[in-house]
């Protein structure tokens, strides 16, 4: 019993990272049609400048409670820096391609940023532990917790929520659902649908480096990160459909119960196991567990 | 119709590598061998490529290929090269068989997808299983051919033409192949694929030849670069592994049968150049002519040459 008490509470903590990390993605793939591999580059950018910005916080004596504000902070600065470079200079003259030469652009994107990552910040790793151990822990049938963790499932409670109540209540979000429904109309009836593919560039990368930055507390920040994030992000965003907010959370809810049980009781299959799952769904629901019917192309 | 010239070219190309290859430095012939392994693996990228398909998992085969190899001499203590070359592609042909019936059904980025997971599963696998060695992998054992051991000195320049041989063979064998009625099904599945099922052509089934054929040449690749590097882990069954095959194939575009082995070799130089001038960029060296490549030369640098003598 209590063991699968603590089955249910890291899977929780670990469905709510997932989904923080995969939500961008999945809105990208949602508004624009790309599927983004730049999505890994900006995990690890946020990880990397929410890292070395907390860092030099922390060592100048400032408040260390205020080092989740650098986080934040680090992560909307590292993505205002580099993702509407990367749509306004590169991504917006590809738009007219084929969705499979999108992916192996923003794969050339990826390996690009991989090694930028590199020439900023060098090949050590990063350590800041204290926003980690600043909060204290928690305790669930006699496991102990870092309150911290909770902090990642409020994040993705925010993130998944704050888009939603964006995307249903605000005037900005129902000219995207316009857009996300047919570009063409759209645009013909003066969206500027241009400056929305900006947006969503941006806003998916941010959710990205936000995850990114929230993470950097509880790992070791090396080269890397962005490798392990996206292909985990994709198993998560197919599972759950492409392009689909609720199917996001799907995903990463069956991708954490999952990895947490493996992880508890066959720690063998733990990574088999998530794509696996990730596999079974293409083979019988292509288009995820939350998919609309497709019309055919003829 | 054209005189063909592709099968010279395989030829002389075959001469020159078993007459130079003695003359080589030791680093540059197993700097071509592992172009040649990459080469069959990207051989059979531009098949599927030819048909707007691109896998991104043909690492699984690959690295299916390099663990029949290795399993054989592991468990059984058979090093023989063409034994592992038959055991790579065997393993790798009948999974890819199998998996076939379930991928010829999908297109665009559901068939990358699709190909991602499998490899990622053969990943999972691996690197929790201790009698495969796990993270680590394990040793293969030196080559030997037709059961005889070569020296040391030779036993580089044997895995070699090996190697030249039997990948030549197989880039002629899929030349043939592309002059088949159904290897030149590819293009028009890529360009319409309604059309073609009107034609009364099965589409799956072409697809599903396609990617079998292209999983036999990446289990080759494997076996090959297994057996010239001595050792393999699960690594060969990451994306990032399925990633550079990518890059080679884009690299070297579909033009020709010989163009995926030119696309490796280069691939190989730029590699070991830029890691020593700079450690640091060599990846956002690649990344920046994948770029360049996929936005100015859509049909890889094979077109460069191809438009040259075209002119003259």
């Amino acid at each position: 019993m209590n063991q699968l008490l603590s089955v249910g509470v890291d899977g929780v903590i670990y469905s709510a990272w997932l989904f923080t990390a995969a939500l961008g993605l999945t809105l990208i793939y949602g508004v624009m049609k790309i599927v983004n591999v730049t999505h890994g580059s900006f995990y690890a950018l946020g990880a990397y400048a929410g890292a070395s910005l907390t860092g030099a916080w922390l060592a100048r004596g400032y408040p260390p409670m205020l080092s989740y504000v650098v986080l934040l902070a680090a992560a909307l600065l590292v993505t205002l820096l580099v993702a509407p470079l990367i749509e306004r200079a590169i991504l917006r003259f590809m738009y007219a391609k084929d969705e499979v030469v999108i992916l192996l652009i923003t794969y050339a994107l990826f390996l690009i940023l991989e090694d930028v990552i590199k020439l900023v910040w060098g090949v050590n790793p990063y350590f800041i532990a204290e926003p980690y151990a600043l909060l204290g822990s928690f305790s669930v049938a006699g496991l102990a917790y870092p309150t911290y963790n909770l902090i990642l499932v409020a994040l993705a409670l925010v993130a998944g929520l704050g888009l939603t109540w964006i995307l249903r209540s605000t005037r900005v979000g129902k000219l995207l659902l316009a857009v996300i429904h047919d570009p063409e109309i759209s645009r013909a009836m003066g969206i500027n649908v241009n400056r929305y593919y900006l947006i969503t560039f941006t806003f998916g990368s941010l959710l990205a480096a936000l995850a990114g930055s929230f993470t950097a507390p509880t790992v070791s920040v090396v080269p890397g990160l962005g490798v392990e994030i996206i292909v985990l992000s994709f198993a998560v965003v197919v599972i759950g459909g492409l392009g689909s907010l609720p199917g996001a959370a799907l995903g990463a809810v069956i991708v954490g119960v999952v990895r947490s049980l493996s992880v508890h009781y066959m720690p063998q299959v733990e990574l088999f196991v998530i794509y696996f799952v990730m596999a079974m769904v293409l083979a019988f629901r292509p288009r995820g567990l939350f998919s609309l019917a497709e019309p055919r192309k003829i | 119709m054209r005189f063909d010239r592709t099968p010279l070219l395989i030829g002389a190309i075959l001469v020159a590598l078993l007459a130079g290859g003695p003359f080589l430095p030791q680093w540059a012939m197993f700097m071509v061998t592992i172009a040649i392994a990459r080469g069959l693996v990207a051989l059979g990228l531009m098949l599927l490529l030819r048909a707007g398909l691109v896998s991104f998992g043909q690492a699984l085969y690959y690295c299916l290929g390099a663990y029949a190899a290795g399993a054989l001499g592991r468990f059984f203590g058979i090093s023989d090269i063409f034994a592992q070359m038959l055991a790579g592609a065997a393993a790798a042909g009948l999974v890819a068989f199998i998996l076939g019936f379930l991928l010829a059904k999908y297109r665009g980025i559901f068939f990358g997808l699709l190909s991602l997971a499998l490899s990622m599963i053969l990943y999972g696998l691996l690197v929790k299983n201790e009698a495969l060695g796990s993270t680590d992998g394990f040793n293969i054992l030196p080559s030997t051919l037709f059961g005889i051991r070569p020296g040391p000195d030779w036993v580089r320049y044997a895995v070699f033409a090996s190697a030249a041989v039997v990948a030549l063979l197989l880039a002629l064998a899929v030349h043939r192949y592309l002059r088949t009625p159904l290897g030149r099904l590819a293009p028009a599945i890529k360009d319409n694929e309604i059309r073609v099922e009107y034609m009364g052509a099965s589409a799956r089934h072409a697809v599903h030849v396609m990617y079998v054929i292209a999983a036999v040449l990446a289990g080759v690749g494997g076996a090959l670069a297994a057996t010239t590097v001595g050792h393999i882990d699960p690594d060969m069954a990451f994306w990032t592994t399925s990633g550079e095959f990518i890059f080679i194939t884009i690299l070297a575009g579909t033009g020709s049968v010989v163009a995926p082995f030119a696309g490796a070799l280069l691939y190989g130089v730029i590699h070991t150049t830029a890691y020593d001038l700079s450690p640091n960029t060599w990846q956002l060296s690649l990344g920046a002519a994948l770029l360049l490549i996929i936005v100015f030369l859509p049909e890889g640098l094979w077109s460069l040459f191809r438009r040259r003598v075209s002119h003259s």
